[in-house]
């Protein structure tokens, strides 16, 4: 592709190693990007539940899933608005952790996450497993704030951020990839920042 | 949520031509483009503009169209943003014979097909994309079905809205003043007069006005299941 006559790189030129291709770092900004309103979520009645291919589907409520082992992330998020926010902390709970209770069967292989609006997006399992997926519901050792996901979204760092779906109330296990809500408007079925996996038809 | 309208074109980068460039002050900077290998968009929808520099660093930002599907350019609005890589690149320096990275058309949830009665409420450039819309719906004959409420802090940071005031939308400046609309936000009694009857409503602004809007939308009766929103912007 030719250059951009008079183009060189404006203020937000970072050189990061940190930063993914086509990225920018956002700062102390975090930008909030949905496609629905934000919904009011009465903690007394939100469940978390992990069924589908598995051995033994389970529903925690907001007291329940308190009561597994505390899990935290910290590192960098990365959207496909091309925003990239260093150095987030998130905690709440690793999505092993409730994997191991509900015990997938070996015939699984992807995933659908549903928020409480209806939103969802598809992962393969193996992208959620192993430490790299989690529950969480603090940023920054406060609530998370309902605009971000708050009370409880997923969060999925290594892939863009769409895939960590915002007021998340269920996984369900699946033996075949479906796509999701972005993922039917355009957007990639994996979604690697660091191959740029953006839209449909991207490699 | 329901089930896209657009069919799938799995996009890829073309390049596009700069065939017009307009700038309003220091606040926005219109671009008309002549794109190779096109595809036709639905309103709504969005471009991404990439731009490149000598050594291979690039910058690419998502723009809304504000054209008709049947325009033979697409025209983006492009807000100049405070240390704005991309747009404040396209404000200062883009010019006619320029040519750009692009790709698109993007998006199948924000967009309106032609027929579905429906309210759109945009602050500020929030009302890019309802410019295609209207657009689309007048060539269409279809534009009895939207009703445009656009919102800013002044006439100035209101793009296209002479082409609103004349279609009748109901503008609601915050600072100023505008015909016999005292200075003011837009207010949940007003959207519910001005939702009667419709079964969709899109929001575009910043999060604080989809936030703001949403919450109005709630008292004024509407369901927020047929709510489409589209940010943009940063939050501490």
């Amino acid at each position: 592709m030719p250059v951009t006559r008079g183009f060189t790189g404006g203020a937000r030129r970072g050189g990061d190693k940190r930063l993914p291709p086509g990225q920018y770092d956002t700062g102390a900004g975090w930008p909030v990007l949905t496609a629905e309103l934000t919904p009011t979520i009465d903690l007394d009645t939100w469940t978390m539940t992990v069924d589908g291919l598995v051995e033994n589907p389970t529903t925690w409520d907001w007291r329940g899933i308190h009561a597994l082992p505390a899990a935290s992330y910290f590192g960098d998020i990365h959207c496909v608005t091309t925003w990239t926010k260093f150095d987030t902390t998130f905690a709440g709970v690793s999505v092993d952790a409730l994997l191991e209770i509900a015990k997938p069967r070996p015939e699984a292989t992807h995933v659908m996450a549903t928020s409480t609006t209806g939103y969802n997006t598809n992962l393969p399992l193996e992208d959620i497993t192993d430490g790299k997926a989690w529950i969480v519901w603090e940023f920054d050792g406060k609530p998370l704030a309902a605009e971000h996901g708050g009370p409880v979204r997923m969060l999925v760092p290594h892939l863009y951020f769409w895939k960590s779906a915002k007021w998340i109330t269920r996984i369900e296990l699946m033996d075949h990839d479906e796509q999701g809500f972005w993922e039917r408007n355009g957007y990639h079925d994996r979604g690697d920042p660091w191959l740029e996996q953006r839209y449909q038809g991207d490699a | 949520m329901t089930e896209p309208v657009v069919e799938a074109v799995a996009s890829s980068w073309t390049t596009g031509t700069v065939r017009e460039v307009e700038r309003f002050g220091e606040t926005y900077v219109r671009l008309r483009l002549e794109v190779a290998d096109r595809h036709d968009h639905v309103p709504g929808q969005h471009y991404v503009v990439r731009l490149r520099a000598p050594d291979g660093y690039t910058a690419q930002r998502s723009y809304s169209l504000a054209s008709d599907p049947a325009d033979p350019l697409i025209e983006l609005m492009v807000e100049c943003l405070p240390r704005g890589e991309v747009s404040g690149f396209l404000h200062d320096v883009a010019e006619v014979g320029d040519e750009l990275e692009l790709r698109g058309p993007i998006g199948r949830w924000f967009v309106w097909g032609g027929k579905v009665p429906s309210l759109l409420v945009a602050g500020g450039s929030g009302v890019v994309p309802f410019i295609s819309m209207l657009r689309f719906a007048r060539r269409m004959g279809t534009a009895s079905e939207l009703t445009i409420v656009a919102s800013a802090q002044t006439r100035e940071r209101l793009p296209y809205i002479d082409e609103l005031e004349e279609f009748g939308a109901f503008i609601a400046l915050t600072r100023e003043n505008h015909g016999n609309r005292v200075a003011a936000h837009i207010y949940p009694d007003e959207l519910a007069e001005l939702s009667k009857g419709i079964e969709r409503a899109y929001v575009c602004g910043s999060a604080g006005f989809v936030s703001f809007i949403g919450r109005s939308l709630g008292e004024a009766g509407v369901r927020s299941d047929i709510v489409r929103v589209e940010q943009f912007g940063a939050t501490a």
